[in-house]
């Protein structure tokens, strides 16, 4: 199944080259779930702080389904 | 700190000013003691822009010490945008150079007779008050750059713009930087009107020959302001991101999270947020040879702020914050960084709200006067303010008058304030703080963003009613308190997350005063701070009614997570029901 992901701040670096718009698609077979697509990119698991799935939090081993958002970034915070 | 410097701006003749024992409001910092002076001192029912009003401007209870991050004024009155009390607070210098010079408190008092603009400067010669007709509605640059001439350039500067002189109320009071540059703000509520309706263009501070505050256990302050430091260095927020990315790494997170108002919160997804950025504005500042990572005073370890150079390599302004890219970028649906650092330079010249004027050009926008997107048309409109044409004074007057001269329902304001940058649907934590703080829509009040989004301080889920009345309560509290200290809110972040590090901000109040505080005495200083603001604002004729959100909050679900904003107007009642 096809995941787009989103990687922000400091953890762009771990998009493929050549990705745009800070995302790319992760190709996953049935029953992935989050910790899936960070081994995927080589994101290591503790420098991921906030993971959302189309808008609202999830964890490393939420399961994802066909055309899922993901969005991870590391600690954040402004105002 | 132990004295008060009040002027009257009314007497027949001159002003005149006279300096007083802090008396009764000893031990009382920032936010504390600009609405204790306010709720002791202005009638609430009195108008904002008369003689019966004041205007406070207070350091904080670290200000003008060696302590990191105390740099914050506050200033305080009756707020002639919302009607009801309010402290809005810079950053900048001139909190450190007052705390140096003795200073608790400033107060503007009185109504001028006519319309001389005044110069007052502070030193540790004592108080000079001068005309200023050469400055009359010139913008803050300009004026700042006339008082750096006459003054020098170790003075600290605090001043209006031609938005302030017209006493329009969503003005702002201008707070100058390290580099004396005009760009941190007290910026809403309208205290520039309340500066101008005094006939005060300026302030002008001049620390020569003063020193450091010195505590009264030397030593227990310097390893406590020690052990404060390193938790902020230690903490991802404070140490990395905010330093790295500035406040404007939200854009990417509140967009993930479908909470990002977008054209005038009809939606929660802006397609350009990633064009606006904060990623994408470090990259633009680095590479055109700005600075990415900045204080906005001395003593700030997490230099959230940058400086933004034009196309040309040029300064324009301070690297714009989350509120303004998104109040005058995706609000609008104006996808372009220039024009919002465009916009934000000419806020922060004539002097008005960022979050006010942008939250007001997309209302604006719902009108028909412009499209959505048109960033030329926007910066034509904040351009209107500056002359002071009638347009323009109807835009700055904020999002409520402008709803209401335009005959537009969808206008996101509480007690009349613009909401900022977190729709209240998708964020209903900062919902409640919006409907309840005694400011009116502010989300620095008790900032739910933290455990409603960011995962700090706990987690609560953003899209269900459940535990954002407690969550916003608690936060109101404590927000209050750091208010009072003069420390930058964003210490926050690390404190909430670290007993340690909160530990540290308390032992370094009690090793300077003298005290023996504890964390539940800081909660009851929030509780005592929000009390006299809720009470000023009862007796202003404020009731539970204005502590709503507008209804269509309640009746226009919100893409893409098609919510509606649901803690319910009994439990809202309950919020301040331990008062």
């Amino acid at each position: 199944m096809k995941i787009d992901v989103f990687l922000y701040a400091t953890l762009s670096k771990y998009l493929p080259e050549g990705s745009t718009n800070r995302s790319t698609v992760v190709n996953l077979p049935e029953g992935a779930c989050v910790r899936d697509i960070i081994e995927e990119l080589g994101v290591p698991e503790k420098s991921v702080k906030l993971i959302f799935i189309n808008g609202s939090h999830a964890r490393m081993e939420t399961s994802l389904f066909e055309n899922d958002r993901v969005g991870l970034f590391p600690p954040v915070g402004g105002g | 700190m132990d004295k008060i410097l009040r002027i009257n701006m009314g007497p027949d003749g001159e002003p005149t000013s006279k300096t007083e024992p802090v008396g009764d409001y000893a031990g009382l910092g920032g936010r504390g003691m600009t609405s204790a002076i306010v709720a002791k001192e202005v009638p609430p029912t009195c108008h904002p822009l008369g003689e019966d009003s004041k205007l406070v401007i207070a350091p904080g209870l670290l200000g003008g010490t060696t302590g990191a991050m105390s740099g914050r004024s506050s200033v305080g009155c009756k707020s002639p945008l919302t009607g009801g009390i309010k402290e809005a607070n810079s950053g900048g210098q001139p909190a450190q150079m007052l705390g140096r010079l003795g200073y608790a408190a400033l107060v503007l008092e009185g109504r001028p007779k006519d319309d001389t603009l005044y110069t007052i400067r502070i030193s540790a010669d004592g108080v000079e008050i001068k005309t200023a007709t050469a400055l009359k509605m010139k913008g803050n640059y300009d004026t700042v750059e006339n008082l750096k001439n006459e003054y020098g350039d170790k003075v600290s500067c605090i001043s209006i713009g031609q938005a302030g002189e017209m006493k329009l109320i969503a003005s702002t009071v201008a707070f100058t930087d390290m580099e004396q540059r005009p760009a941190r703000h007290a910026a809403r509520g309208g205290v520039g009107a309340v500066m101008g309706a005094k006939g005060v263009k300026a302030i002008v501070i001049d620390d020569t020959g003063a020193s450091m505050r010195s505590p009264k256990d030397p030593e227990k302050f310097k390893a406590a302001n020690r052990a404060f430091v390193d938790g902020l260095k230690k903490h991802p927020v404070t140490g990395q991101g905010l330093p790295a990315y500035g406040t404007n790494v939200l854009t990417n997170v509140v967009n993930e999270a479908g909470a990002y108002p977008t054209y005038n919160f009809k939606t929660g997804r802006f397609d350009g947020a990633s064009a606006i950025s904060g990623e994408t504005q470090a990259e633009t500042i680095t590479a055109r040879g700005g600075k990415a990572t900045h204080g906005c005073h001395r003593g700030c370890v997490i230099r959230c702020s940058g400086i933004w150079h034009d196309k040309d390599g040029h300064y324009l302004t301070k690297q714009p914050e989350y509120e303004t890219v998104w109040s005058h970028g995706g609000n609008c649906g104006i996808n372009d960084l220039d024009a919002i650092a465009m916009l934000d330079r000419l806020d922060d010249d004539y002097g008005v709200d960022t979050i006010e004027m942008g939250a007001t050009i997309g209302v604006a926008m719902e009108a028909g006067l412009l499209e959505f997107g048109d960033a030329e048309g926007a910066i034509n409109l904040v351009k209107e303010v500056g002359k002071g044409t009638p347009l323009g004074r109807i835009l700055g007057s904020g999002a409520a008058v402008t709803g209401k001269a335009f005959g537009i329902e969808r206008v996101p304001v509480v007690k009349n304030q613009a909401m900022p940058a977190y729709d209240p649907r998708a964020v209903q934590g900062i919902g409640v703080t919006y409907a309840t703080s005694t400011m009116g829509a502010d989300h620095t009040a008790g900032y739910a963003v933290t455990a409603n989004l960011l995962g700090v301080g706990g987690n609560v889920d953003p899209l269900t009613p459940e535990g954002q009345v407690e969550l916003s309560r608690n936060l109101q509290y404590a927000t209050a308190a750091i208010d009072a200290t003069g420390m930058c809110l964003f210490v926050a972040f690390a404190v909430l997350d670290q007993p340690e590090t909160f530990q540290a901000m308390i032992d370094m109040i009690n090793s300077f005063h003298g005290l023996e505080l504890t964390g539940d005495d800081v909660t009851a200083l929030g509780k005592k701070i929000t009390k006299m603001e809720r009470d000023f604002n009862t007796a202003a004729g404020f009731n539970k009614t204005d502590d709503r959100l507008p209804d269509y909050f309640r009746k226009e679900a919100l893409a893409p997570h098609n919510v509606t904003f649901m803690v319910s107007d009994d439990d809202l009642d309950t919020v301040f029901s331990d008062l």
